[in-house]
């Protein structure tokens, strides 16, 4: 949107990311101030994730249906269709799960943060908010901040508890494989603290970082139509692929 | 232009104790652009300072200034005693608790209700009694004649009844310093007239300092006891409005008379209007 | 922030919940978790010659059904075969103390899990109990292993090494 700085996109990008780290400071600085706008904070938590419910279980399902359809293709191959309860909880726990619910996350729920603080912006209400000494980082940014990290983790886990729904309708209901082989075999090889809750711990790391971009991105937005609509179309991009790069190290550091 | 009186000169309205704004030196410059090339100028406690200039000017930027939305380039802006550009975040906030602020775009919260924006304030700062709430906040709308619509939602809302909420916002907790930015436009006769009276009745009863930024000269005549005229950067003219209005000279004439031409030009600085037509430099 | 609308705090409530739920039910139904069912449990030993792959919390079940858990396995030092302690859940009081203990696989490559098969006995198992009657893993290289011997002998089908006493193999539960 600015042609006159394009030769320096590298440099631009690098002083986004410098900027965004400042920004995740300030946030940090301004969340003692912003308990006192708990209600606003609840009610970011209904709009981020409750608000995402439908899309996050209808997702959910058919991930663990076409998951299940595909898994047991190949796993009849070798013979060990018994595997099917473990496989399908197992990516969908350590994988797929945060990863997917990540990516809609960031299209539901980052691109509305972003769009809303970005014409909040550009109508003045973040200046009129200064003025009336209510600092916006505490009762706009920082209440978004906190629903994204408190919201994204319980969407995961609904998320997963919906593909091992889906996974056991077609494995199970569809596909003839015993109910008891199928929930046997996941129990008896799905840890807790390794595979669930791990999963649950990068959901929670994927929420802070898309409410962090997506509110960065909203807060520093132009004051324009155009600036407000590549702010958000940012959002998704930068979301998924910091997402997707994060997902990468924690796996390889964590899990 | 040298025809801009010192700011300490013989006006006794603006004797420095008394000044609850008070700018000395300010220097800006936006995208390369100067808009204050060396202001000084002071708002007396107690009274209605107006400030007028041509669109552009800088007016805006100017009250900008002294709530700590804007740094300036140079110069020290003192507002009830403290430096704006010396306090942290914190300070200026506490600060800004004492400024009602009048939006030039009204600037309403969208989310929420005509009575919701006005009681904002009041709830982000007071733990009071909805009750209370509701009283002071019926009774600022009365004043500003929208008491109807408190149900309303901004969206709902013209320019000018948005102006209203507003200032009924700003007015809510009773500030020492009230910035009107433009508070005249929009506003049908009447409606302009109420809001003439409530700024001078605001000021008259509770002695609130104010800065009005506006245009209508008819209006800021019958209103302020002081008024600056701003163009290039400076002050251009100052002076009780009806001395302004005698007083003969190129800007006041031309800024209060109406006249196109004069000191302060009508366009914006641009190239020569031929050559940006496709004529060779002075066909047109 | 505007005080009327309460039902975004029991909506918020709501999907906090929900979400806590999932996790439950997640952590409860669909990991090991679900295989501890400690407190509520009995415990009965066995000894098998063999087990095979047969881990710790693997699945008991008597006819399909699993009734318990393989709580831990251990080395007797006198006779040199494998203690296994299962727990059955209290509510399955009702298990003959003739009973016979066998280590299956589900499926050809599937996990090991520990089957009863119900005897008559009129006295029941009780906590601490030892089950006599065992039959060790099947070992796929031993039953490959059996059809090539009994290839040229046409004798009796392969007979699986039984060491409790006079054990007939107990079918698959
Ligand atoms: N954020 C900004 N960045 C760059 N230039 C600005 C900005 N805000 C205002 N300006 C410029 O400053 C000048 C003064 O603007 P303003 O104070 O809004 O004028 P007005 O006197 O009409 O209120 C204008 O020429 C405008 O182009
Ligand atoms: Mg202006």
């Amino acid at each position: 949107m600015n042609n006159a700085r394009r030769p320096s996109m590298i440099g631009d990008a690098l002083a986004q990311v410098g900027a965004a780290g400042l920004f995740l400071f300030a946030i940090l600085a301004a969340i003692p101030k912003s308990l006192r706008h708990f209600r606003e904070t609840l009610r970011q938590i209904w709009f981020v994730g409750a608000m995402s419910l439908v899309i996050i279980m209808t997702c959910g399902l058919f991930v663990g249906m076409v998951l299940s359809l595909q898994l047991y293709y190949t796993l009849a191959k070798f013979g060990g269709t018994a595997a099917l309860g473990t496989v399908v909880a197992l990516s969908l726990f350590r994988e797929l799960g945060p990863v997917v619910t990540a990516l809609l996350f960031a299209g539901r729920a980052g691109t509305s943060m972003t769009a809303e603080i970005g014409l909040m912006r550009a109508t003045d209400q973040l200046s009129a908010m200064e003025m009336m000494a209510v600092d916006p980082l505490s009762y706009v940014v920082a209440p978004r901040f906190i629903a994204g990290i408190v919201a994204m983790p319980l969407l995961a886990c609904i998320f997963n508890a919906l593909g091992i729904l889906g996974a056991h309708l077609v494995g199970v209901s569809w596909l003839g494989l015993d109910n008891g082989t199928f929930w046997g075999n996941m129990t008896a090889n799905v840890d807790v603290w390794t595979d669930l809750v791990n999963g649950v711990w990068k959901s929670t790391a994927f929420g802070a970082v898309i409410a962090l971009i997506a509110t960065f991105q909203g807060y520093t937005t132009p004051p324009t139509s155009e600036g407000v609509a590549y702010a958000t179309t940012r959002t998704v991009v930068s979301s998924s692929i910091v997402v997707l790069a994060l997902d990468f190290v924690m796996t390889a550091f964590l899990m | 232009m040298n025809e801009t009186n010192h700011p300490n000169g013989a006006d006794p309205a603006t004797a420095e104790t008394d000044a609850y704004v008070q700018i000395r030196g300010l220097h800006t410059v936006l995208n390369g652009k100067v808009i204050f090339d060396g202001i000084d100028l002071d708002i007396p406690r107690g009274k209605i300072t107006a400030i007028m200039g041509p669109s552009g000017t800088g007016k805006t930027t100017l009250l900008r200034h002294i709530t700590g939305q804007l740094d300036a380039d140079a110069g020290a802006i003192r507002v009830d005693g403290r430096n704006v550009p010396d306090l942290s975040r914190n300070q200026l906030f506490d600060l800004r608790e004492r400024i009602g602020y009048l939006f030039q775009n009204s600037a309403l919260l969208t989310d929420f209700s005509v009575f919701e924006n006005v009681a904002f304030p009041l709830r982000q700062h007071l733990r009071l009694p909805e009750e209370i709430v509701r009283n002071i906040v019926l009774t600022r709308l009365q004043a500003v004649g929208l008491r109807g619509a408190a149900e309303l939602m901004p969206a709902e809302l013209s320019g000018g009844m948005a102006r209203r909420v507003a200032l009924a916002r700003a007015i809510i907790r009773d500030p020492g310093l009230m910035i009107y930015d433009e508070p005249f436009v929009g506003l049908d006769p009447i409606a302009l007239n109420q809001v003439l009276k409530l700024i001078r009745t605001l000021n008259d009863t509770l002695g609130i300092t104010s800065i009005l930024v506006a245009h209508e000269f008819a209006a800021v005549r019958r209103a302020a006891d002081h008024v600056y005229l701003i163009a290039g950067g400076k002050v251009a003219a100052q002076g009780h409005p009806d001395e302004l209005a005698e007083r003969d000279s190129p800007w006041t004439r031309q800024f209060f008379g109406g006249e196109a031409d004069g000191p302060v030009p009508f366009q914006y600085p641009a190239r020569d209007y031929a050559v940006d037509l496709g004529f060779p430099a002075g066909v047109a | 922030m505007t005080q009327p609308r309460r039902s975004f705090q029991v909506g918020t409530g709501l999907f906090i919940l929900l979400g806590f739920a999932a996790l439950a039910y997640l952590a409860t139904q669909t990991t090991s978790v679900a295989n501890h069912t400690q407190g509520d449990s009995y415990a009965l030993k066995a000894k098998f010659s063999n087990i095979g792959q047969l881990k710790q919390r693997a699945p008991v079940k008597l006819a399909g059904v699993r009734i318990g858990s393989v709580q831990s396995i251990m080395l007797d030092q006198q006779s040199l075969s494998a203690v296994v302690t299962i727990g059955i859940d209290k509510q399955y009081q009702e298990i003959p103390d003739d009973s016979a203990a066998a280590i299956f696989t589900s499926g050809l490559l599937g996990d090991q899990y520990v089957g009863i098969q119900p005897g008559g006995s009129p006295v029941m198992f009780k906590d601490g109990d030892e089950v006599i009657l065992t039959q060790s893993s099947m070992q796929l290289e031993d039953l490959i292993g059996k059809f090539l011997v009994s290839g040229d002998s046409s004798k009796a089908p392969p007979k699986a090494d039984a060491d409790g006493p006079g054990t007939a193999p107990p079918a698959k539960p």
